[in-house]
């Protein structure tokens, strides 16, 4: 019963004003996880309770790990007088509980339509020592009616840099990496592979040993990851930053150049065999190195096992839902593969996601179908399913309806995944998470071969 | 552990007969990591199981993203409910009003579904930006002719529990729309949710001793059933914190009484058949309530020994919603050789945190509306080996090395009635006597 509610594309219901099924969420839980990536760090969520809540309980169940984050506990009296109370008396308690060496808030729905000027308290706080001597708080406006969850890690990666990043006499011969929103493990992957290179760094935020932690004994309210503050400072003396998508990562970059005159180049994010090719090309060309034999290796062996498994790849369909920075570069290693991307939605706006899935697709893969923004959700994706089939399905865990109606393979891919593990340890960036990707996709489609073919074509050797 | 003033009053230990008061049913703290949700999350959780109505929530994205399909409640029909609707407000519905968005989203989802009744519910923003819910509901019931129900939940307006009234309040509108008539012996079952198939069990039980369940408010509920409830001669309420409301308006307008139960452990499953039998004072009911207690117990008995003998001596931590739950579950922790050493609730109000100090030994910590902090310091003091709460803590519980219990929306098997009686046991062994322990420093130790 559960989605035989959704009908074909043909036989489509009128929508103006509905959502269903939506793919996205709202900017807070996105600036909630960028902060969770500096060190020290406490959110503090500027609004309702529950928004709090929600968003904690949303990390919490895609990491299994504890998420803190405080809330300005909002009531009725602070819609009708405005939050300044909220706040400055949150401040106070907040430094004085849990001893955070640093409060990034953000703002909801809520006090931004009752018209709240974060920067205005927070300058309040300073003045009248809410914000104790040598603490820090930076703060995002992170409307939930505006963009989406990524938006919302945008924003708050700028409002952190705009605190913390300052030009001092001196250049460090190290980049900025704006990774962007991505898994703690394919941060770690990252900044493997920048250390393959013998590059110095300074990535932001960097989540892991925050949402991966080992299992101590210990409860930690500040796990030992995160992006410190002198790294954070530093990042105005470095020679680049290279910033991973841009949806993502685009205005800190611009705001960090605007500020401190660091130069930046936006790349896609890392996914797949070219982007990965772009990112090094790029990181290498930045530090005038050349490409170190053993990453060269890592990129022959994904790109042997392409070759070795190609069959069962080419010409296969799949519908992808997600991000935009993680759908353009995914669709590309797609198509990369042989494979048929034939239906993307985001739920995320933004015009430049259209042009790069025209570039990427309109030649190879006419006959696909993408959207983003308004109504681009998991309806209308299953819609065109049904209308017509894929081989694969890419996406988070919603997408699981979908998969069990139609009976179509499921690689869970990008946030939430509220139903398995794996994203927190196993990267999808880099060569070698495309080789995990390959390798999921692989055993997913031949899994179900297995489980459906009839017994005469049922095959020891594949 | 440093503690603020304001919060000292919110914490507190048994200790013999002179007990200090627990201050509860405060306003949290702002800056608090509180466990705590808001006025929405309590209407959603309580409406979201009624399974043949349409749940459209008008707002921006996240209040839908985060509440689509949140809770295992389980349909023995119906699904429409499980699916995300939502008008998605974007500025510049803001700017000018998202009335319109709500009137189209609203039609084109009854055309669409054709449901029994529709809930809107109303979010933070769209109380301040002014749209008129109410009017929009009204105008759309009139042209549709479908029941189309306003639930007033703006997150600011007060706690969760503030929510769960809310959410009565729009069940109490759809009370009395009919008049079919009903067998004597029938009652509505208020504040089960069907997690994991719980209501099935306790409908079994009812319907085993010849009691006619008229509605099931909202565990796998129908509109239709809602609609007839004013027909039963008793309510039956759990969880009393949500659906206290709708039972005591139904007294007041229809004189249905309400008895306050629990179904979790033996001795509180037990009486909530009791209390039934007893309030229709027919000895039949009695009888055959005595006969299935015995028949339940002549098998669970002896198959929860072995985990008695095992568990004997351990030590538990609760902190759940509600603080009547938290009874229960020190009655049942106690059956299975646990005691219980610290013990909290987001919502408990000064009744419920009365009835834990008579029932729990000396020296057990009650908290009402923690924080992770607090809740961590507790837990270490008092060395518990497992905790029993929802799903913000179970990743702190493991990160300090305790065994956990979903008791929450993340449960899994059943835990109410008697084999629920069961499976808790085996849950709590099983989470409390893992092997994985031996590799932690605490297990190492």
């Amino acid at each position: 019963m559960l989605l035989r509610h959704t009908k074909k594309a043909s036989e489509s219901i009128e929508r103006k004003g509905l959502t269903i099924n939506p793919a996205k969420t709202c900017q807070p839980v996105g600036a909630m996880y960028a902060a969770l990536g500096v060190h020290g760090c406490l959110p503090h969520s500027h609004g309702s309770q529950g928004c709090c809540s929600y968003h904690r309980t949303a990390l919490t169940r895609h990491y299994k790990e504890p998420v803190m984050a405080a809330t300005s506990s909002f009531t009725e009296g602070s819609s009708v007088f405005g939050g300044q109370a909220n706040l400055l008396q949150g401040l106070s308690n907040i430094y004085s509980i849990y001893e955070p060496d640093i409060v990034a808030i953000h703002s909801t729905c809520l006090s931004e339509t009752i018209g709240d000027d974060l920067g205005q308290i927070v300058g309040k706080a300073r003045v009248e020592g809410q914000i104790p001597e040598g603490k820090h708080a930076v703060y995002a406006a992170t409307p939930s009616y505006v963009g989406s969850h990524v938006t919302g890690f945008s924003n708050m990666v700028k409002g952190i840099i705009d605190y913390f990043a300052y030009k001092t006499e001196e250049v460090k011969k190290q980049l900025n990496i704006l990774p962007g929103w991505v898994e703690p493990s394919d941060m770690r992957e990252i900044k493997r592979m920048l250390k393959m290179m013998k590059v110095k760094y300074v990535m932001l935020p960097d989540t892991s040993d925050v949402l991966d932690e080992p299992m101590t004994g210990k409860f930690k309210m500040f796990p030992e990851g995160g992006t410190t503050i002198p790294q954070m400072a530093s990042m105005g003396d470095s020679i680049k930053t290279i910033a991973l998508g841009e949806w993502c990562s685009k205005d800190s970059a611009i705001h960090l150049e605007n500020k401190c005159k660091v130069p930046f180049h936006i790349a896609d994010m890392p996914i797949g065999i070219k982007a990965t090719d772009r990112f090094v090309q790029v990181v290498a060309k930045a530090f005038r190195i050349s490409v170190p034999d053993s990453l060269t290796k890592e990129r022959g062996r994904l790109v042997d096992a392409i070759v070795d498994m190609q069959q069962y790849l080419f010409g296969k369909r799949v519908a992808l839902f997600g991000d935009p920075d993680q759908c353009i570069s995914l669709t590309e290693f797609l198509v990369d593969m042989g494979m048929k991307p034939v239906y993307i939605v985001s739920g995320t706006p933004g015009k430049a996601f259209e042009k790069r899935m025209a570039s990427i697709l309109d030649k190879k893969v006419p006959e696909a179908k993408y959207m983003n923004g308004e109504r681009a959700d998991l309806f209308l994706l299953h819609q065109w399913i049904k209308d017509e089939g894929v081989d694969l399905i890419i996406g988070n865990t919603y997408g699981k309806y979908i998969a069990r109606d139609e009976n179509i393979p499921f690689l869970r891919f990008g946030f939430p995944i509220l139903d398995r593990i794996g994203h927190s340890y196993f990267p999808t960036v880099g060569y070698m998470g495309g080789l995990r990707l390959l390798e999921k996709m692989l055993s997913l489609i031949m899994d179900h071969e297995d489980a459906t073919v009839a017994e005469e074509k049922f095959e020891l050797v594949m | 552990m440093a503690l603020l003033e304001e919060r000292k009053k919110q914490i507190a230990t048994v200790v013999g007969a002179n007990q200090l008061e627990l201050d509860c049913g405060k306003k949290s703290l702002a800056g608090s990591v509180s466990q705590r949700a808001c006025v929405f999350c309590g209407s959603r959780v309580v409406l979201y199981p009624v399974t043949d109505a349409l749940h459209l929530i008008h707002g921006p994205v996240g209040c839908a993203a985060y509440t689509w399909d949140i809770r295992g409640s389980l349909s023995s029909g119906p699904e429409i409910n499980r699916l995300s609707f939502t008008t998605d407000l974007r500025e510049k519905d803001v700017v000018f009003g998202g009335e319109p968005k709500l009137y189209s989203a609203l039609c084109e989802l009854i055309d669409a579904y054709k449901p029994e009744a529709a809930f809107v519910y109303s979010t933070c923003i769209v109380g301040v930006i002014g749209d008129d819910v109410d009017a929009i509901c009204r105008r759309v019931s009139a042209e549709k002719g479908i029941d189309v129900l306003p639930v007033m939940s703006e997150g600011f307006n007060g706690t969760k529990k503030d929510g769960y009234k809310v959410a009565c309040e729009a069940l109490a509108k759809l009370v009395g729309t009919t008049d079919v008539a009903v067998p004597e012996f029938s009652i509505n079952i208020l504040g089960d949710f069907n997690l994991a198939g719980e209501l099935w069990m306790l409908k079994d039980y009812y319907e085993k001793m010849g009691v006619n369940l008229v509605a099931t408010i909202t565990g796998d509920a129908r509109i239709h059933q809602i609609r007839n409830a004013h027909k039963a001669k008793l309510n039956v309420v759990q969880c009393s914190g949500s659906m206290i409301h709708l039972a005591k308006h139904m007294k007041e307008v229809y004189g249905i009484p309400f008895i306050k139960v629990s179904y979790f452990g033996i001795e509180d499953m037990s009486d909530a058949l009791y209390e039934v039998a007893s309030f229709f004072k027919a000895p039949e009911l009695m009888q055959k309530a005595q006969d299935l207690v015995r028949e339940e117990l002549k098998d669970l008995l002896p198959a929860l020994a072995p985990y008695k003998k095992i568990l004997q001596g351990k030590k538990a931590a609760i902190y759940v919603g509600g603080a009547f739950k938290a009874i229960s579950l020190v009655k049942a922790l106690r059956l299975i050789g646990i005691s219980t050493v610290v013990v909290g609730s987001q919502t408990g109000n000064k009744e419920d945190y009365d009835l834990l100090k008579q029932l729990c030994d000396d020296g057990t910590i009650m908290v009402d509306d923690s924080n992770p902090v607090e809740l961590s310091e507790f837990v270490k003091e008092k060395s518990a080996d497992l905790f029993i709460g929802g799903v913000k803590e179970r990743p702190i519980a493991h990160k300090l090395g305790l065994g956990f219990c979903d008791h929450n929306h993340e449960r899994k098997e059943a835990l109410a009635g008697y084999l629920g009686m069961l499976n808790f046991a085996k849950e709590v062994h099983a989470t409390v006597m893992s092997p994985v322990w031996k590799f932690t420093k605490k297990g190492r130790k």
